[in-house]
């Protein structure tokens, strides 16, 4: 488990994935991509998925708990899932803004 | 969070996109990042990068590569005089500047904009993640005074971008016609939410109606933001030459940097009713836009029977959902809806900084705006100037707006701006300058007293009125109201 604050790049073990953190609670976080732990940085050779990857990670998206407590940008999109603490994250859903420049 | 993250994910997800185009020069969001990556490589032990030149491509790829490096990216008004551009220079260096034509300072390295894409060796690092650190420095407009340098660190503008457009959200065939200049903060923010969105830019480096007009059609341009002065010379240029408003690919025009007068926006939806309006109201220290009149409060105010309904198409709309609004009176404390008073903002997107004089945000992170204005009871802000521009005749607090806006209502005036002018017995009172629809047969100054009298009270009504052909406005419409009050100083 590592440290993580918001800025802090994680990436995935198992695929493409890469986020980063927008906000997080003071708690210790165990944040996974496809069933294993994401990482602080790339590693060269990917692991194998660990369990069901589900829908995996869309770029640009934003993950985040049910309650919202934590909040995550998708930087590159991957075949993983995201979870935090046993939880698959949802894609945050934003009010749409008519673009103003 | 760095800025370069937005170029970085958009080169990644679409490289094969169209990014920017200027002339005959067409890049992808690949050539971009390319071309940013080549140009970083020449930073090495650069303290600040500054841009002297018209927009071009060579601005969103100097933006970029300066947060690549972790250093400061500088835009500069090329229209200063060469004195001014001097005195920035001086305050800028040591730094690299990108210019074809600038004075030679000390400490100040040159290169032309077209070297800019001269490939040489690439930087393949990583860009830094300081916490705080500095993204752009924009010198304001300096209306009231030297210009201030703001400071706008990545965190801000990150904030601004996560907080308002979704990444990839636009279509490929979408494009946004950019007119605005690169050293002022909507030209800063174009380039921002257009890489992000995945909408390719087509910038147009000087601004006229015929210009304008003909690329939009050549580029099949889609979106497009505007100064008021400049959509009031496209639908004036058209008229004029007897044209329509032909515009059937554009979708959205997204306006603001200075007031919109009533009658323009009401033209520009009749001869375009296709087109989605929305006024964006921001300031430079706030990272842009911070309130928002949408296409549907458009059209609710255009086609409203209710007078209240109807005057939101004078305001600039309701705060971003990100950023929280107060007005607050004299006294500081805050005004209930209708009142008129100070504008202040707090949000993530907010810098409130300038070097020198540090940051303007109060210890719970409100930020005095200095634009006076109130919110209406379903919180749409209507603005009333400056807060500099109040008139105070005899410790009462006049705002140049509510006299400005009865006087445009006479037929026979064109423009008009009301300033304060010294007076002997209330310290200040009122002075308008009028722009006569005709020179030749300017309105009566007995007519113009009286129906400041009789539609407000005579407090308001101006004790020096003079005629001009027509307002000092600078390049983005800010109207220069220190040069009218010199005009009547002596």
């Amino acid at each position: 488990m590592v440290q993580i604050k918001a800025g802090t790049k994680l990436f995935s073990a198992v695929c493409d994935t890469q986020i980063m953190v927008l906000r997080v609670p003071a708690d210790d976080l165990d944040v996974t991509c496809g069933g294993l732990p994401m990482q602080t940085e790339e590693a060269a050779e990917k692991s194998s998925m660990s369990g069901d990857a589900g829908e995996g990670s869309l770029v640009g998206k934003r993950y985040v708990d049910e309650a919202e407590t934590m909040e995550f940008l998708c930087t590159r999109g991957g075949e993983g899932n995201i979870s935090v603490n046993g939880v698959a994250l949802e894609i945050k859903q934003a009010k749409r803004l008519p673009s103003s420049d | 969070m760095n800025i370069h993250l937005i170029l970085q994910m958009a080169a990644d997800s679409m490289p094969d996109r169209e990014a920017v185009i200027c002339g005959s020069q067409r890049l992808t969001y690949q050539d971009l990042g390319d071309a940013v990556n080549s140009l970083a490589d020449k930073l090495e032990d650069t303290k600040k990068l500054a841009y002297l030149a018209e927009t071009g491509t060579a601005a969103p790829v100097a933006m970029f590569a300066a947060a690549l490096r972790g250093i400061p990216y500088v835009p500069i008004n090329y229209r200063l005089a060469e004195d001014q551009i001097t005195s920035l220079l001086k305050r800028v260096s040591p730094a690299l500047l990108i210019s074809d034509d600038a004075p030679e300072v000390e400490g100040i390295t040159k290169i032309a904009p077209a070297q800019v894409f001269e490939r040489t060796t690439s930087w393949d690092g990583f860009a830094p993640d300081e916490e705080g650190s500095i993204a752009i420095e924009l010198f304001t407009s300096g209306t009231t005074g030297d210009p201030k340098s703001a400071i706008l660190r990545h965190d801000n503008l990150m904030a601004y971008i996560l907080g308002t457009i979704e990444f990839m959200s636009a279509e490929e065939s979408q494009s946004t016609l950019v007119s605005v200049p690169p050293y002022h903060i909507a030209g800063i923010s174009a380039i921002l939410s257009s890489v992000y969105a995945g909408r390719r830019m087509v910038q147009l480096p000087n601004f006229s109606p015929e210009a304008w007009l003909k690329l939009a059609k050549q580029e099949n341009v889609s979106q497009a933001f505007l100064v008021p002065t400049m959509l009031q010379r496209i639908i004036e240029y058209t008229a004029s030459n007897n044209e329509t408003l032909d515009l059937p690919a554009m979708q959205a025009i997204a306006y603001g940097g200075g007031k919109m007068p009533h009658s323009v926006i009401e033209q520009a939806m009749t001869l375009m009713p296709h087109v989605n309006f929305t006024n964006a109201y921001g300031l430079t220290e706030t990272s842009s836009t911070i309130c928002l009149l949408d296409p549907d409060d458009h059209r609710d105010a255009f086609q409203s029977e209710d007078p209240a309904v109807r005057a939101r198409l004078s305001s600039v709309g309701r705060p971003l959902p990100s950023v929280e609004m107060e007005i607050r009176d004299d006294d500081n404390a805050p005004c209930g809806a209708g009142d008129a008073g100070y504008v202040f903002v707090r949000g993530e997107q907010v810098s409130g900084e300038y070097h020198g004089s540090g940051s303007l945000l109060d210890e719970n992170g409100w930020f005095p705006t200095r634009d006076r204005g109130y919110l209406d009871d379903a919180g749409y802000l209507f603005l009333d100037g400056r807060a500099d521009d109040v008139i105070v005749r005899g410790g009462e607090n006049i705002s140049p707006g509510e006299i400005e806006d009865v006087l445009i209502e006479m037929s026979d005036i064109k423009d008009v701006a009301a300033v304060a002018v010294a007076d002997d017995e209330w310290g200040e009172a009122v002075g308008v300058v009028i722009v006569p629809a005709d020179m030749t047969t300017p309105p009566e100054i007995e007519a113009i007293k009286s129906h400041v009298k009789n539609q407000l009270r005579s407090s308001r009504v101006p004790t020096k009125v003079t005629f001009m052909e027509e307002l000092p406005y600078n390049e983005t419409g800010k109207l220069l109201r220190r040069v009218l009050r010199d005009v009547f100083s002596t």
